[in-house]
């Protein structure tokens, strides 16, 4: 038996308590007077349920030079995670049952989080026809999430009968909603900005037109569907008003996406290069309005880690794509919390409880009550400092935020009751407590 | 503080002076031509044309010549704005070309000036005339027709006023 | 000013400066002896991932007006033209002593990456990036809109109150953009003409106004009319259906040029489509100023090279 006890965290930003946890299982939330293997001062500390990522690039197989499943496992226990899902587009795909069960056995091999993978819904992402959704399904990982991210499932009956086909399984499809047509070549936003640079414009329209047509199919067929990376005030207000339809749909922000604009581009650094692009400052604010009144249900980072080279170079060279997990949390107490948009239970929610609900991971249905597992972040919400490449634990550097002052700092991570962050670090190996 | 050493009447004289000496080394050779060095020395040279034209009336032509591009510290110093060259239609060559520029200091300038007359023609001479040398030569160079010797201290600053740009004739030190 | 990428970094008085130094180089273009011997020893080297025979040359020709070394690079569609390549081939360069970088390319913003990159200490003065920029280009055209508007009396002036029309591809074009944030600092005001798809989603803070046919813009009596050159693979992307009904709305037919005033200009920056975006009479008539603005060209480089070269301050 080993136990370990968290004193004095305030839960979930309200109330201050201990956590006692054995064996990887919360066995008490009060005031705790046992005695414990470990403990952890968590004063002035909030403590939150492990955050559950529903999109992550972890690159293995085929991208190891940008990151691996250890490698992004560890990045995301940084960030105060406890378990992501894993996309689809490596090399090769993760299109068959037995390529979603090697992702699986080496997260769980890796220990630092839960790695759940996601399988692609076309064999080899090239839209043409279903992957083995049903044996992926039923594999060793229990995928239920499939997704083509990178790639939008552009092809309007297909994507029905790939609704029609995951909800058979009761499966998910998220969907990168980006109609390929209207954005063939494009490199930023369409705008005023987009315009003066000279870069070709991937329109709004785009992407809300793809949603609008997405809702409705799901709807007729009666399926799930979640929504990728909602980046436009015109995304926003498809889903609100499918929601209120009664259409069942979740959506996704990213936390590049709550922050920063297509303004950022201006100096064209590839830093800034994102799919989808960042949007104008008017769409920041609706995404943001988005969260708070419920439309949106998840953050999820959109980690995408990319070797130097991939960013050292032009605009139109450049990747798409940043590195999110080590600065979630403090982009969504900048930009949610700070302002007044969410508490920080509502944190928990979007950050934890909803992503694992719709992924259908277990364990995070109560958070930090008696009985759950023992996945626990503990946030100090007083830091603030200045972001840059030394807070990054991945393989990768591509981060945008370098030089700002950002709030908050994850302390403590813990998965499955074994610490994976203690006092801020990462740490180098797990010791079973 | 500024100390003032040549006041109006006495850059009137020192150009009157000038005046008859450029007269006097002719000694007879027509096609005199006045190039100023901008900014000032282009003022000072249709001064100095007025001035010869009255002692002996004759053909005097005035132009300007900027040496800005044949400077030899352009790397080193912040770009600086450069002027219009404008020479008599009819060209520099076999011509009295008499450089005029206000101060003569390390002799750069003139060393410039030379460089740009070249490649504008081949006059038959180039005379140079200054109303103020100030020293501290930096290169073998000296003025034909000088308007004020005027020994200065290197970190001292000598500021020629003329009428034309600045409202007032006045040369002073600081 | 240590590199130029952009006319939008110019100040009127930076704008206004190098269109007096480029009077200056037309003077000394008019020589005999046409070399100063400004840039001795110093080498300008022409990047040149887009082929672009009239601005490289044009560059050439003001780098050795100036007595600089040239080194020319032309690297069309090799391997040269991806990014990490890129890099490489500027600190080659860099480390073959280049002290210009003349740099041409297809994608829009290579030259501010470069210039900001830390690859190369070298002066980068952008020669045309993608649809983005060719703020030399922009210059050359801003002073002959001044020489033929203002004649002698130009030095010192900028355009104020001058009517440009700017009639074409406008979402493509680099020389557009340039023209329209220079014609802004310089007091210009301007019009853009094309149809819808070949205007930009957004130009609300471009400072213009827009027409959507040539005649429309004509209406407002200009004093120039730049004509752009329009590619002919718009059509197969149905940007516009065909080459006459391009001509019949946004073509500078002879009609159009004879409902302009006196002393209105025609501009084009080359190569024509004679017939398409400007009739071959027009192009050849006293109004054009084709050959002109390509004559100013190197003067405008010139002063461009020798403005970038002082010392920072």
């Amino acid at each position: 038996m080993t136990s370990l006890v968290v004193r004095g965290a305030s839960i979930l930003g309200g109330d201050t308590a201990d956590i006692h946890v054995v064996d990887g299982v919360i066995v008490g939330v009060g005031a705790i007077s046992e005695k414990a293997d470990r403990t952890i001062d968590a004063a002035g500390l909030i403590a939150l349920p492990g955050l559950v990522d529903l999109h992550t690039h972890l690159r293995e197989p085929g991208g190891e030079a940008s990151e691996t499943i250890l490698s992004g496992s560890r990045a995301a226990a940084a960030g105060g995670f406890t378990a992501v899902h894993a996309m689809a587009n490596t090399s090769p795909v993760a299109d068959t049952a037995t390529l979603v069960e090697r992702v699986f056995d080496q997260g769980v091999a890796a220990g630092f989080v839960e790695v759940r993978p996601i399988g692609a819904v076309t064999r080899n992402l090239d839209g043409e026809q279903l992957a083995d959704i049903g044996a992926m399904a039923h594999s060793r990982a229990r995928v239920t999430v499939f997704s083509d991210d990178g790639k939008c499932v552009g092809d309007s009956l297909l994507m029905r009968r790939a609704l029609e086909y995951v909800s058979t399984f009761g499966g998910v499809i998220a969907q990168h909603a980006q109609d390929p047509r209207l954005t063939l070549g494009a490199q930023m936003n369409e705008g005023s900005v987009s315009a003066e640079l000279g870069l070709q414009g991937w329109p709004a329209v785009a992407e809300d037109a793809i949603i609008a047509r997405d809702v409705l199919l799901a709807e007729s067929v009666g399926a799930r569907l979640h929504v990728c990376h909602v980046s436009t005030a015109g995304a926003v207000e498809v889903v609100r008003w499918a929601k209120r339809r009664g259409i069942d749909v979740t959506a996704e922000v990213t936390p590049h996406h709550l922050l920063l604009s297509d303004e950022n581009v201006r100096g064209y650094s590839p830093l800034f290069k994102v799919n989808p692009p960042l949007r104008t400052s008017e769409d920041v604010e609706a995404l943001r309005a988005g969260v708070a009144d419920g439309t949106i249900d998840v953050i999820a980072t959109d980690h995408a880690p990319h070797s130097a080279s991939a960013k050292d170079c032009t605009w139109a060279d450049a990747a798409f794509g940043m590195v999110g997990l080590e600065s979630a949390l403090s982009l969504v107490h900048a930009t949610l919390v700070n302002p007044g948009h969410v508490t920080w239970d509502g944190v928990a929610r979007l950050l934890s409880t909803t992503p694992a609900r719709i992924g259908r991971v277990e364990g995070y249905e109560h958070p930090l009550t008696t009985g759950s597992l023992a996945n626990i972040t503990l946030v100090d919400p007083s830091f603030l400092g200045e972001w840059g490449v030394d807070r990054l634990v991945g393989r990768s550097h591509n981060t945008p935020f370098g030089g700002l002052e950002l709030p908050g700092r994850v302390m403590s991570t813990i998965f499955r009751g074994t610490e994976t962050v203690i006092d801020g670090r990462i740490v180098d190996e797990l010791r079973t407590a | 503080m500024a100390r003032i050493v040549l006041t109006k009447p006495d850059i009137d004289r020192a150009l009157t002076r000038i005046g008859h000496e450029i007269v006097e080394s002719q000694r007879g050779r027509t096609g005199l031509i006045f190039l100023g060095i901008p900014t000032r020395g282009v003022f000072l040279a249709r001064r100095l044309a007025e001035i010869v034209a009255r002692i002996e009336p004759q053909e005097v032509a005035v132009g300007t010549l900027d040496v800005t591009m044949y400077r030899d510290d352009i790397q080193q110093k912040s770009t600086r704005a450069t002027a219009p060259t404008d020479i008599p239609a009819s060209g520099i060559d076999g011509t009295t070309v008499i450089l005029v520029d206000d101060v003569l200091y390390s002799g750069r300038t003139v060393r410039a000036a030379l460089d740009a007359i070249t490649a504008l023609g081949r006059p038959d001479v180039v005379r140079f005339a200054v109303l103020v040398d100030r020293g501290h030569r930096e290169l073998p160079i000296r003025a034909d027709f000088v308007g004020k010797n005027l020994p200065s201290a290197l970190d001292e600053r000598v500021n020629v006023s003329l009428t034309e740009v600045d409202g007032t004739d006045e040369v002073s030190i600081a | 000013m240590k590199h130029l990428i952009s006319t939008r970094d110019l100040s009127r008085a930076e704008a206004i400066g190098l269109l007096d130094t480029t009077a200056d180089m037309v003077e000394v273009r008019g020589r005999d002896v046409k070399k100063l011997p400004t840039l001795r020893g110093k080498t300008v080297a022409n990047v040149f991932f887009e082929d672009s025979t009239r601005t490289r040359l044009s560059f050439e020709a003001a780098a050795l007006a100036l007595s600089a070394d040239v080194s020319t690079l032309t690297a069309q569609g090799s391997s040269v033209s991806k990014g990490e390549s890129l890099k490489d081939t500027l600190q080659t360069l860099e480390a073959m002593g280049a002290d210009y970088i003349v740099l041409r390319h297809s994608h829009s913003g290579v030259a501010a990456t470069v210039a900001t990159s830390g690859w190369t200490d070298a002066h980068v003065i952008n020669a045309g990036d993608g649809t983005h920029e060719h703020p030399t280009q922009a210059l050359l055209d801003a002073f002959t809109m001044r020489s033929r508007l203002s004649g002698a009396t130009a030095r010192g002036a900028g355009l104020d109150g001058a009517n440009v029309v700017i009639v074409g591809d406008i979402a493509h074009s680099r020389v557009a953009r340039s023209n329209v944030w220079l014609l802004n600092t310089l007091g210009a005001s301007v019009t853009l003409a094309a149809p819808k798809t070949l205007l930009p989603k957004d130009v609300t803070e471009w400072g213009v106004s827009t027409s959507l046919t040539l005649d429309e813009a004509l209406d407002g009596d200009p004093d120039v009319v730049m004509t752009l050159r329009i590619q002919k693979e718009r059509m197969s992307s149905g940007y516009f259906p065909s080459e006459s009904e391009y001509s019949r709305f946004w073509g500078m037919t002879s009609d159009r040029s004879a409902r302009l005033k006196d002393t209105a200009i025609v501009m084009h920056p080359g190569p024509m489509n004679r017939g398409l975006e400007i009739a071959g009479d027009v192009a050849d008539s006293a109004r054009s100023t084709v050959t002109e603005q390509v004559r100013n060209g190197v003067a405008a480089r010139m002063a461009v090279l020798y403005t970038l070269t002082g010392v920072q301050s």
